[in-house]
């Protein structure tokens, strides 16, 4: 090691890390900074200037029944895509793991709806949903049973975003854990079995599971954090309608600021909303802190 | 559980993951009288490809779509790159007043969505008579913290013996940052042109705000606006446009699959 600290390399310091920061200044730090203040302004563009106006934003939030539709929606979105791409996402990592040939060419399958353009497969979504002409209904008519407009009815619209977001996300989620599986070490599995553990689920239970707890943590944190973040099948598929029953945080965000322009407002629903992505964050830290058993 | 068992379940699953590309292919191939007729017939029975991609190849611009697209990720990924890779040698490697708070600002960087700062980035912008332009589209995602965090964990088990002989070579920190750490970095450069590439072809929030009208639409918002203006009911050519729009990540991933699989599951552990 090179004793600490001259001068020379100080100046190198700051000059390789001085693009990179005003970059972070000017495109990161000072925008954020500026959306925390234009939450509490009534600012909406081409009326200059704008005045303080406290917490009436929050208020008005906290009163306006589209938002707290929208609040809704997205909690159940997420309690629904997050869990289901959480769990889908091991039971396809361990049946993959498992499989004596196949393995590369199942994990392009299942990985290939995370590299594709979400807009486009949206789209292909909307047709295979289509309650005339699309082969989902088309194969319960054969079945006799009469589908729902999947995506234009507000009891289903929901649920249909929510299985159009597993399919997106759930590959993600099994490559992750395919990475936790390969780093347990194989003979822990075997000391298992001659410990007496002679079912494959005991030895999930008492040697995989444990192991994995950090990818684990980290794979429910990251669901947890994109599906808060579903913006793309609702701006191409429903618009929030029928009847703002698929209207999304991101998504009324995006409305109110750039259709409506009132950007203070908007503003507000973009605090909301990194508020959840923090607390999402905090809650993964304090689990890590205490429980997460590391092998 | 029997390896039969396991490969048949994987297949039904594997072909259930598949159904909306194979849908979306078939339906492209078929006249529309065609889809309304017969929903469930994989294969068409007149071929209608000729008319569907036809009419969408003479009324979308797909390659001025799929150009913007690449002018577009090629701009941000070279800015993330120039600025992420000397800052995080610096951040790994050198010692200097700042550093620790530096590294605290990544870190802080790291919690707050791109979503966050879109309001601001765009009254400026709009202000500034930018939006609709190539530098709207490319300008707020220049600065990658994430990719700063990345470098710095790869640089940090980069020999120091590697970088004192540089240094006794009397290259300056500047060329040793181009010269002798990247070309030891390029698994952690790939995985993130992967995965930096992936994420902003993909996107429709940034697109949707900073631009308007075709000149600059990328491949997401020309499906946006071919679905919204145009298609119709005409799902034929709807379907048509989709493949084409979709068929380069696709194949560029079925050509690379490993370092796309490496390079997003690598990169995805921390981002």
């Amino acid at each position: 090691m090179r004793e600490g600290g001259s001068r020379g390399e100080a100046l190198a310091g700051w000059l390789l890390t001085a693009p990179a920061a005003l970059a972070f200044l000017l495109l990161l730090l000072a925008p954020t900074l500026a959306a925390i203040a234009l939450a509490f302004s009534d600012y909406e563009l081409g009326q200059w200037p704008p005045a303080w106006i406290g917490l009436d934003n929050f208020r008005e939030l906290w009163m306006d029944r589209g938002f707290r539709t929208s609040f809704v929606n997205t909690l159940v979105y997420v309690g629904i895509v997050a869990p289901v791409s959480v769990l889908g996402g091991l039971g396809l990592a361990l049946l993959i793991e498992g499989a004596a040939r196949g393995r590369t060419f199942f994990r392009a399958v299942f990985f290939l709806p995370v590299v594709s353009l979400t807009v486009a497969m949206a789209a292909a979504w909307q047709y295979l949903l289509h309650p005339t002409i699309g082969p989902v209904n088309a194969a319960l008519r054969l079945l006799g049973i009469t589908g729902p407009a999947w995506l234009s009815s507000s009891d289903t619209v929901l649920l249909s975003l929510a299985a159009i977001g597993v399919w997106e996300g759930v590959g993600f989620n099994m490559v992750l854990f395919m990475a936790g599986l390969t780093a347990i070490p194989r003979e822990l599995r075997e000391a298992a079995l001659v410990d007496g553990a002679q079912r494959g689920w005991d030895r999930f239970r008492l040697v995989t599971w444990p192991l994995l707890g950090p990818t684990t943590l980290f794979v429910v944190t990251i669901s947890l954090v994109r599906s808060v973040r579903v913006f793309d099948t609702v701006a191409v598929l429903t618009r929030g309608g029928p009847n703002k029953a698929s209207e999304v945080l991101l998504y009324t965000m995006y409305t109110e600021g750039f259709t409506f322009l009132r950007l203070g407002y908007s503003a507000a629903i973009t605090l909301v909303f990194l508020a959840i992505v923090l607390a999402l964050m905090l809650l993964q830290t304090r689990v890590l802190d205490r429980r997460v058993h590391y092998g | 559980m029997a390896s039969g068992l396991r490969l048949l379940l994987l297949a039904a699953l594997g072909l259930l993951f598949m159904a909306p590309y194979i849908w979306m292919v078939s339906a492209s191939l078929k006249a529309t009288d065609e889809l309304f007729r017969a929903p469930m017939a994989l294969l068409p029975e007149g071929w209608a490809a000729i008319t569907n991609y036809g009419r969408v190849l003479r009324e979308v611009p797909v390659a001025l779509y799929l150009w913007n697209g690449l002018v577009m990720c090629g701009g941000i990924l070279f800015f993330q790159l120039l600025f992420a890779i000397p800052a995080g040698y610096a951040l790994a490697k050198l010692r200097f007043v700042g550093r620790e708070w530096v590294f605290g600002a990544v870190m802080l960087g790291l919690l707050v969505p791109a979503h966050v700062p879109a309001l601001p980035l765009y009254v400026a912008l709009s202000g500034s008579g930018w939006l609709n332009t190539y530098a709207a589209l490319i300008v707020p995602s220049t600065i990658s913290v994430f990719a700063i965090f990345l470098f710095r964990q790869f640089f940090r088990s980069l020999p120091q013996d590697l970088i004192h002989a540089a240094r006794l070579d009397g290259m300056g920190e500047a060329a040793i940052v181009w010269r002798v750490a990247l070309p030891n970095a390029w698994p952690a450069a790939t995985a993130f042109a992967i995965f930096s590439v992936v994420a902003h072809w993909n996107d429709l929030f940034w697109p949707l705000i900073a631009t308007t009208g075709h000149a600059r639409a990328t491949p997401a918002l020309g499906v946006l606006y071919f679905r919204t203006e145009e298609a119709g009911d005409d799902f034929g050519a709807l379907m048509a446009a989709c493949t084409i729009m979709t068929a380069p990540l696709v194949l560029a991933f079925l050509l690379a699959q490993r370092r796309f699989v490496e390079g997003i599951s690598t990169t995805g552990l921390k981002g």
